[in-house]
């Protein structure tokens, strides 16, 4: 039986074109915008302009990881940008106690509103969207409150060691964003959860009926997206040797929106693209590094990302889906 | 088409998938959930005067409802929106445009363009977000979210990076659209009259809590799904553009760093107005409790709290919001909603 539809001109579908755009695209954008730059942009591939571009993208990576993971779940978390604000806030508190305490704070700060998001989210069954903008708006105020609305300096080395040291060559934020995509990958991958996980975003009636834990997923997911923000709170502490709660974090959650769905990921959930989450953040760092080495006024940048996102979009509306 | 109608005039009466087999407590529960952001905002009012010095004062009560009238617009847009099933991120973004191009249309055409070019801008920004969702299925989220980002670039384009300015010449007829007190309030009282009568009274309100309700549905019963999709954002624009053009005409200038986070406090105010975000459901009233009520805990939390700042009322929006979005949830559940 030839149920096969004949080819048409060169056997290329719609279809076919728009999927490999969303699959392959951003990796061929990197590869493209890199060959682009080496020719007309001076010093590009200096590993210093490098290493600068990795200190901006890798924050933004870290909560994207996170947020890829949530809209997995037919989620999104509009909080992280304001749970890196309260990381920034805990840190200066907590630093009496030595480095590694007032960081681990930090994480305990951003699982517990992970935790209270998710509850709303998984128990309560609000829309996610609602649920983390009640928590980005509170939280910000949180953080300016416990703070107050000056930046305090932070000079202990473990810390700004974080943000500004290099290993190899290579930022060690960096290798940790490295370990942390591994790491993630494997969770969507290769285990239980990260399978469970997607079944819930493609369809949450119908994992609940099947038996899997939806609520114990969905709160897991919150506290996962919470703690990486909160970490990307961190290192951007120790890059700038500054805690600054009422500046940190701002608009942090549509770059990380921004880099998923560039990533490839559908906003309908039921996927997660880890490695394009990553290209995505590297992706959208590349092109406002191009703009700015060649005096591209921010506003026009602004301009060109919102096109990028609408076409990313376009092209990662699910196959299959109306 | 009368079905369709006829329906969609229950749904408004009663929320989504209310039938006549409602019991008293389900019927008391709906109420609570319409009309209690009104109750709550008696109550505060009420409570406040008995207890806040100064807040009775006629000059006080002045300054919420001025301060508050031209973002409520946005809030008005985004009620359409919401029920839609949608959501409009970039009314804070148009609102500053909306300014910044009023104050240069004063400089470089008078009155009328100053008029004419934020509503249009405005209305081909939400044009296109609706056709980007009705035509090309994208997610409203991040339609109007990138052209949040669009309208803050295009507006940093115009004032050279947020560095100019434009002033509105103090003997500019345009001023005369924002002077006053009652100017402010009047505007806004009537466009949300008119809001409120669109949305009960025509064709349009009724095809809107159809496909609010179920889009699919309301695409098989053959009602103008698309048109009515796009027509809801266009509003959204042209409000958000007019709104940040009226308020130009009050500051006398188009200020460029305006705007941020209004999005996120129109959305706030639509829900706790009682507006189910799922959409299908909900009320231009609700939305004017929901938008006074946060005016009027921002004005008391100002006289109480204030050596907190705007932080403290931060976090007051952010837990109420969340308290309210879960006492939806539990009174839409309890009423077997989904």
């Amino acid at each position: 039986m030839t149920t096969e539809a004949p080819a048409r001109g060169l056997g290329i579908d719609r279809d076919q074109v728009l999927g490999a755009a969303r699959d392959y695209g951003v990796y061929v954008a990197i590869v493209l915008l890199i060959l682009i730059n080496s020719v007309i942009t001076p010093h590009f591939l200096s590993l210093d302009n490098l290493r600068v571009q990795l200190f901006q993208a890798v924050p933004v990576l870290i909560v994207a990881l996170g947020m890829a993971l949530v809209i997995g779940t037919e989620g999104i978390d509009l909080s992280v940008g304001a749970v890196i604000a309260v990381a920034a806030a805990l840190i200066p508190l907590y630093l009496g106690y030595g480095p590694w305490p007032a960081i681990a704070m930090a994480l305990v700060g951003g699982a517990v509103s992970g935790l209270v998001g998710g509850s709303m989210v998984a128990f309560a069954r609000v829309q996610p969207i609602v649920a983390t903008l009640a928590l980005m708006i509170g939280l910000r105020g949180f953080a300016v409150i416990l703070n107050g609305a000056t930046a305090k300096p932070v000079n202990d080395p473990e810390i700004t060691g974080l943000g500004l040291d290099s290993w190899l060559g290579v930022p060690e934020m960096a290798w940790l964003a490295v370990v942390l995509v591994v790491a993630v990958a494997f969770l969507v991958r290769r285990t239980t959860f990260g399978r469970q996980l997607t079944a819930i975003g493609d369809n949450r009636a119908a994992s609940a009926l099947a038996g899997l834990p939806v609520r114990r997923v969905l709160l897991t997911v919150y506290v996962i997206s919470g703690v990486l923000a909160a970490f990307a709170g961190v290192l951007l502490v120790g890059h700038g040797g500054y805690a600054d709660p009422a500046n940190y974090g701002l608009d942090y959650e549509l770059l990380a929106i921004t880099a998923v769905v560039v990533g490839g990921t559908p906003l309908s959930g039921g996927q997660v693209r880890v490695l394009g989450t990553a290209a995505g953040a590297l992706f959208m760092q590349l092109i406002t590094a191009t703009l700015i080495q060649h005096d591209v006024k921010s506003s026009y940048e602004q301009m060109a990302e919102s096109i990028i996102i609408v076409a990313a979009v376009y092209a990662a509306r699910g196959r299959g889906r109306p | 088409m009368s079905e369709v109608v006829d329906k969609a005039m229950r749904r408004r009466a009663s929320g989504p998938t209310a039938t006549s087999t409602e019991t008293p407590k389900e019927r008391a529960l709906g109420i609570a959930q319409r009309h209690g952001s009104s109750a709550v905002l008696v109550l505060v009012v009420l409570a406040a005067c008995l207890l806040s010095p100064g807040f009775a004062d006629w000059s006080n009560f002045q300054s919420i409802l001025v301060g508050n009238a031209y973002s409520s617009l946005l809030a008005l847009g985004m009620t359409f929106v919401i029920i839609s099933g949608g959501i409009d991120l970039s009314v804070g973004s148009m609102f500053a445009l909306g300014g910044v191009l009023a104050a240069w249309g004063v400089q470089h055409g008078g009155t009328p363009v100053a008029v004419l070019l934020p509503l249009a801008c405005g209305g081909a920004l939400g044009t296109v977000h609706g056709l980007l969702i009705s035509k090309a299925r994208l997610a409203p989220f991040i339609v109007t979210l990138a052209g949040l980002l669009f309208a803050r670039g295009f507006l940093q384009a115009m004032s050279n990076e947020g560095s100019t300015t434009y002033l509105v010449p103090p003997d500019s007829a345009f001023l005369a659209v924002g002077r006053g007190s009652w100017p402010p309030i009047l505007t806004a009282v009537v466009l949300f009259a008119a809001g409120g009568v669109l949305l009960l009274r025509t064709r349009f309100g009724q095809a809107l809590f159809a496909i609010g309700g179920n889009e699919q549905a309301a695409v098989l019963m053959g009602l103008p799904v698309a048109r009515t999709k796009t027509l809801v954002y266009t509003m959204s624009g042209l409000l958000a553009g007019g709104a940040g053009m009226l308020n130009a005409a009050r500051l006398q200038s188009g200020v460029t760093n305006i705007g941020v986070g209004y999005e996120l406090t129109a959305i706030a105010a639509v829900i706790i107005g009682g507006t189910l975000l799922t959409g299908g459901a909900g009320s231009v009233l609700g939305t004017a409790s929901g938008v006074l009520l946060l005016a009027v805990i921002l004005n008391l939390i100002g006289v109480h709290l204030s050596r907190y700042g705007s932080s403290a009322s931060d976090l007051v929006n952010g837990a109420f919001l969340a308290l309210v979005v879960l006492l939806q949830t539990v009174l839409s559940r309890r009423r077997g909603l989904p």
